[in-house]
């Protein structure tokens, strides 16, 4: 499947990774529109972390063992057969934050209306995410693993 | 009749784990599955919101309707496991069937307690809140009697959200906690003193450090509630939820060992080779205390199911042992709670900031160097990195003062746990 790495030592922390999942999950999908006028109603699904020199990009690991899926109550929370991705099914999400409680890399938030989970999709349907997409320094990638 | 390669008794989230756990290893051996509910799988803790009238029944199913026949299930549904024939490895069941199996799971769960010491506990309007036909049975109750107060008794999780449920439907709800805090499993006081304030907001009362011990009834039907501390309470309702046991009536006087629950293995098995149980049923080893105990959330449920389901398949996989934890939006306050969260010995070491107007408030129990509990109420967004903390049982001295400030990430932790969280080789985070 499609995993999303992330080099630190490229990372120049200019989060344009966010402002692109940020457009690439609004309704506009145009970049001045969406920050504009969208941004309060989006979470971007990949965050960066920074202190001093170091920073990083970090989206949902879809992780084999995933314990979001193990831990949704509603079963919102599952894996999609086709791609391997972890998603969740916003219809099916009430918002009991299991999924948070048990991710370790903490990369899943509460959903700008804190009414459901909000999370990396790997950009359904595109070839390459968003994020590795627009990245100006290589410093999120795209890989096939064989799992 | 044919021996089954896989019985499951149970239909909720231990069974569809095991379902799940089994076709990881076996794509085709046929699965069995036997529960006395006669629904399709559907999420047990969705009763609250069916309740509240926040979902509607089409939204109850834990996995999709085509689930059975996708998995290559055949589920007998409305159908109870009687008894284990441990000797003709076989199930009897209330159809007059005996199914013989190879392997065989049992996820029974759990069940209400009904407090012993309750006068008039018999009585008309006066239910336990685990199942949707108790959903049903409630509303059917609230419409002919008209229900416009009630009584809920017991404040944890099933207690909060049913009281939640009940205001949500303006009911005028009192909650009643025998301890003298609500969740009183992994909350603190000061957790506990911000969910009652969310409570009161929405017009519920909370009372703590009491409960009831009578049940006044006319003509049978509920009239209204007599607590310990003397005073009384008008209901036309009560709903009992003070916790539930290990429903392990179905292995009493087999081979199959039970204390609490049916001991199991790290492997998820019993006593008896190719019987397995997993969920609140289960009494397996815990993460922090080592010793075996029920933990009955569903997080367990699913995973001990899932692992289980992956052993009686032919794979071998562990349990690194149930951590209690929980994740509950109490009235629109988010909170997540897991593990020791009241110091439970000198050597340990308290981290908590508050903010009461925010609400905000963070904790962390430290003990030996490592964090065994934590409590996270108002702002949630990145306490599984903690709950990974605990589970991995990492040493946090090195970098304790990052863990309650605003900027704590992945970022705060040192690079060699960083690199094994974001999942191994290769990854250069």
């Amino acid at each position: 499947m499609k995993r999303v790495v992330a080099r630190e030592e490229l990372c120049i922390g200019c989060r344009l990774c966010e402002i692109h999942c940020l457009v690439q999950h609004s309704k506009s999908k145009k970049i001045i529109k969406a920050f504009r006028d969208e941004r309060d109603s989006i979470v971007p699904g990949v965050h960066v972390e920074e202190k001093g020199y170091v920073s990083f990009a970090l989206q949902c690991r879809h992780c084999n063992d995933a314990r979001c899926i193990d831990a949704c109550m509603t079963g919102a929370m599952r894996r999609d057969p086709e791609t391997g991705a972890v998603l969740c099914d916003e219809d099916k999400c009430v918002g009991c934050w299991m999924c948070i409680m048990v991710c370790p890399v903490g990369a899943i938030q509460m959903g700008a209306d804190k009414h459901v989970a909000s999370k990396c999709d790997l950009c359904i349907g595109a070839e390459t995410p968003a994020c590795v997409a627009n990245c100006p320094n290589e410093a999120i990638v795209c890989e096939e693993t064989d799992e | 009749m044919n021996r089954r390669p896989y019985l499951l008794i149970g239909n909720s989230a231990a069974g569809i784990g095991a379902i799940e756990g089994i076709r990881e290893k076996d794509p085709v051996g046929e699965i069995t599955v036997v529960c006395k509910e006669p629904h399709h799988t559907y999420s047990r803790p969705l009763i609250s919101y069916l309740l509240a009238g926040k979902v509607d029944e089409s939204r109850m199913p834990y996995r999709p309707v085509d689930y059975y026949e996708k998995n290559h299930v055949e589920a007998l549904l409305g159908v109870e496991a009687t008894r284990v024939d441990l000797g003709a490895r076989a199930v009897d069941t209330s159809d007059g069937c005996s199914v013989p199996f190879e392997k065989l799971l049992i996820a029974t769960g759990g069940r209400p307690i009904i407090p012993r010491d309750v006068e008039g506990a018999e009585a008309k309007g006066v239910f336990t809140f685990t199942t949707w036909d108790d959903v049903r049975r409630i509303q059917e109750f609230m419409e002919e009697n008209d229900v416009t107060d009630a009584l809920v008794v017991g404040g944890g999780l099933i207690g909060l959200k049913s009281v939640e449920a009940l205001s949500a439907l303006n009911v005028r709800a009192v909650v009643v906690e025998l301890a003298d805090r609500l969740m009183s499993v992994t909350f603190d006081q000061t957790a506990s003193n911000l969910a009652q304030r969310a409570l009161e907001r929405a017009g519920v009362e909370v009372r703590c450090g009491t409960t009831v011990t009578r049940i006044e009834r006319v003509h049978g039907r509920v009239a209204g509630a007599l607590l310990r501390d003397g005073s009384k309470i008008e209901c036309r309702m009560v709903i009992l939820a003070i916790g539930v046991t290990p429903n392990i009536d179905l292995v009493q006087g087999t081979e199959i060992g039970a204390d609490r629950g049916i001991v199991v293995d790290d492997y998820m098995q019993t006593s008896v080779d190719g019987v397995y149980a997993a969920g609140d049923v289960a009494q397996a080893v815990d993460l922090l205390g080592g010793e075996k105990r029920p933990i009955a959330i569903l997080p367990n449920a699913y995973r001990q199911g899932r692992i289980a389901g992956i052993n009686m398949a032919g794979g071998r996989r562990s349990f690194e042992g149930g951590l209690a934890m929980n994740a509950v939006d109490i009235c629109g306050l988010p909170t997540i709670s897991v593990g020791v969260t009241v110091p439970n010995g000198e050597d340990c070491e308290v981290l908590s900031n508050l903010d009461e107007k925010a609400p905000v408030y963070r904790k962390l129990v430290l003990k030996g160097g490592r964090i065994i509990g934590a409590i996270f109420v108002g702002e949630i967004d990145r306490a599984g990195i903690v709950t990974g903390l605990i589970r991995d049982k990492v040493e946090v001295t090195g970098f304790k003062d990052l863990l309650l400030t605003d900027g704590f990430g992945l970022i705060s932790l040192p690079a060699d746990y960083r690199k094994h969280v974001v999942s191994g080789a290769g990854i250069e985070v």
